[in-house]
């Protein structure tokens, strides 16, 4: 009896104390700063290209981060939110105050909790500085008059106020260290990777409740419903990664491991407008936490015959529809020497693989990249799941993957286009 | 064996079961509308429709189209009694050296067949992978335009006429 007597009194506080830290004051609306400084306007813009901010804010063939774009979580859909200047749907009555709190607090102007998928908990770390040039930045863009919509999430995770709770367990306000061992280089891509460019919201699983699990930091994640590969020594790409390759990759293209597809277009597609030292800062941090010093290099493997053996129909597929690109030994533009060279041949779950063929690669519109064609009306499930299996057994030495034919269908059922 | 049906008929194919469709329509079948571009899949010249999706010949082996039903320009219609589609492209002159129209006209006919009434920006989307070296895409733009509004005043003269295949 006592215990139970205890156990409410305990609940109670806790309810009570999440409702204190769930209380905030609206910052009341206010005429806003327009005008800044020319070099401060566009360093927020070099900052808001590292950040990616557009990836989640504009919505496709939208107007410039006037949000609308749905982003899936386990939770429901999370819509990227209006963060033109305008005053009533996005965020022109946000004083600097407002804006550093969502950035820093994750707590709109009104005094609502915000999700993490807006991940604050990155731009927690961000200097005032920073913040400064982004919010001048955002507050010089066109004002665009569009409605968030509404978020799908399920109860509870429709409840604001459990995100309270979020923050208190999982928030870490904590700047990024500085390593005065490293150089400043190796400092400058620290900083970005953790604070701004948060590498980690998608390379770092998350746990049930959303939140990145600190013990493994760059493990490998998820990306709208893609594969994220670790940034650490966990990598299972058998190309050695170095600050230049790491470089040639977030750039434009790498020829030792190919080019950015899926979720991670975007992200290169920002950084080709963003100073290259910034672009070679976040490359020398990666390269070191890929660093592998006691392991000797491996090799990109090719089981060519066993693979036939195993899969002949997997085999003949591949020889009709893949090798005039994929067997010319880095021949055709954009190809890599062996289709081995790709991470994500190595990765857990076939998921990337089947994206790639099903909805193919186009860069994005006026850029030069890799091209290929999408499958899906070629190719029908039982086809794709052949070739897949047969590019694991060939090309990979982990164990086959168990469940490629349910991903194909899972891939395909995703497709929007008609 | 595989057979194939083209345009309506069954052909007994004796190729190599990876033999690219393009090679079979142009070599085995005579059918030289399709045209070889890049052979890559990466510029359209070679696109024909299968099972109302249009798709690239040369990166299609012919082991996976028994059963299917594939359409080439040979299809739509002839010189003398051109389809709606290819009436158009000639009435808006789209072509320069025409080596793509072919290609094009395919990709065309796959989006009007299962949508008629096609946006510009749905038709600048779904025409996005064919290529035209000389530059008639505006051409050929206007004349999707012209053979959907052609194919919905048809429409809605005889509101249950089927369209060709």
């Amino acid at each position: 009896m006592l215990r139970l007597v205890l156990s409410i009194i305990f609940i109670a506080i806790l309810a009570a104390a999440a409702l204190f830290y769930a209380t905030h004051l609206t910052i009341p609306e206010e005429r806003t700063q327009r005008s800044f400084a020319p070099d401060i306007v566009k360093r927020g813009g070099e900052l808001a290209a590292l950040g990616y901010c557009a990836s989640c804010h504009t919505a496709e063939n939208g107007k410039p981060f006037a949000g609308g774009r749905p982003l899936a979580t386990p939770f429901g859909t999370i819509y990227g939110t209006n963060i033109t200047p305008d005053p009533e749907t996005g965020i022109g009555a946000w004083t600097r105050a407002a804006f550093n709190r969502a950035m820093r607090d994750g707590v709109d102007r009104a005094g609502r909790d915000l999700y993490p998928a807006f991940p604050y908990d990155h731009f927690t770390k961000l200097t005032d500085e920073d913040l400064g040039a982004l919010y001048a930045f955002l507050m010089t863009r066109e004002a665009v008059r569009a409605q968030n919509p509404r978020n799908e999430l399920a109860f509870p995770y429709n409840l604001r106020l459990l995100l309270a709770g979020w923050k208190l367990l999982y928030l870490d306000k904590a700047p990024v260290p500085i390593d005065p061992t490293k150089s400043a280089e190796w400092n400058r891509g620290a900083y970005l990777v953790e604070a701004l460019s948060h590498c980690g919201a998608c390379h770092t699983p998350r746990d049930r409740f959303g939140a990145e699990i600190a013990s493994k930091r760059l493990d490998g994640g998820e990306a709208e419903g893609w594969w994220a590969p670790p940034l650490n020594r966990t990598s299972p790409s058998p190309v050695p990664w170095s600050e230049e390759s790491l470089f040639n990759y977030l750039r434009s293209w790498d020829s030792g491991h190919g080019g950015a597809v899926g979720p991670m277009a975007p992200v290169v597609a920002a950084l080709a407008a963003v100073p290259e030292q910034d672009v070679r800062a976040i490359a020398a941090y990666i390269a070191s936490t890929l660093a592998k010093p006691s392991e000797s290099e491996k090799r990109v493997e090719d089981n060519q015959t066993p693979a036939i053996q195993a899969n002949s129909q997997g085999a003949q597929l591949y020889a009709g529809v893949c090798a005039a690109c994929h067997e010319t030994g880095g021949y055709v533009p954009f190809t890599v020497a062996s289709l081995g060279q790709h991470t994500s041949i190595h990765g857990p779950d076939p998921r990337n693989v089947i994206h790639v063929i099903i909805h193919g690669i186009q860069p994005p519109e006026g850029t030069v990249g890799a091209i290929m064609p999408a499958f899906a009306d070629t190719l029908n499930d039982a086809q794709i799941a052949e070739i897949v299996s047969y590019l694991r057994a060939r090309f990979s030495s982990g164990p086959q993957w168990s469940n490629i034919a349910d991903e194909v269908g899972r891939v395909r059922r995703r497709e929007t286009s008609p | 064996m595989i057979t194939l049906n083209v345009n309506g008929r069954s052909h007994e194919i004796a190729d190599e079961p990876n033999t690219p469709l393009l090679y079979v329509l142009r070599d085995t079948l005579e059918l030289n509308g399709a045209k070889f571009g890049c052979g890559l899949g990466q510029c359209g010249s070679c696109t024909v429709v299968v099972d109302g999706k249009s798709v690239f010949s040369c990166l299609t082996p012919i082991s996976i189209l028994q059963g299917r039903k594939i359409t080439t320009l040979e299809g739509l219609g002839s010189e003398d009694a051109p389809s709606p589609l290819q009436r158009a492209f000639i009435e808006e002159q789209a072509a320069q050296c025409g080596y793509c129209i072919p290609g094009m006209i395919m990709r065309a006919h796959a989006l009007l067949t299962a949508n008629r009434t096609p946006t510009d920006a749905q038709i600048r989307e779904h025409m996005n992978p064919n290529l035209c070296r000389c530059g008639t895409h505006m051409r050929v733009l206007a004349a999707i335009k012209r053979a959907a509004r052609g194919m919905q005043a048809a429409d809605a003269s005889a509101p249950r006429q089927e369209v060709r295949p």
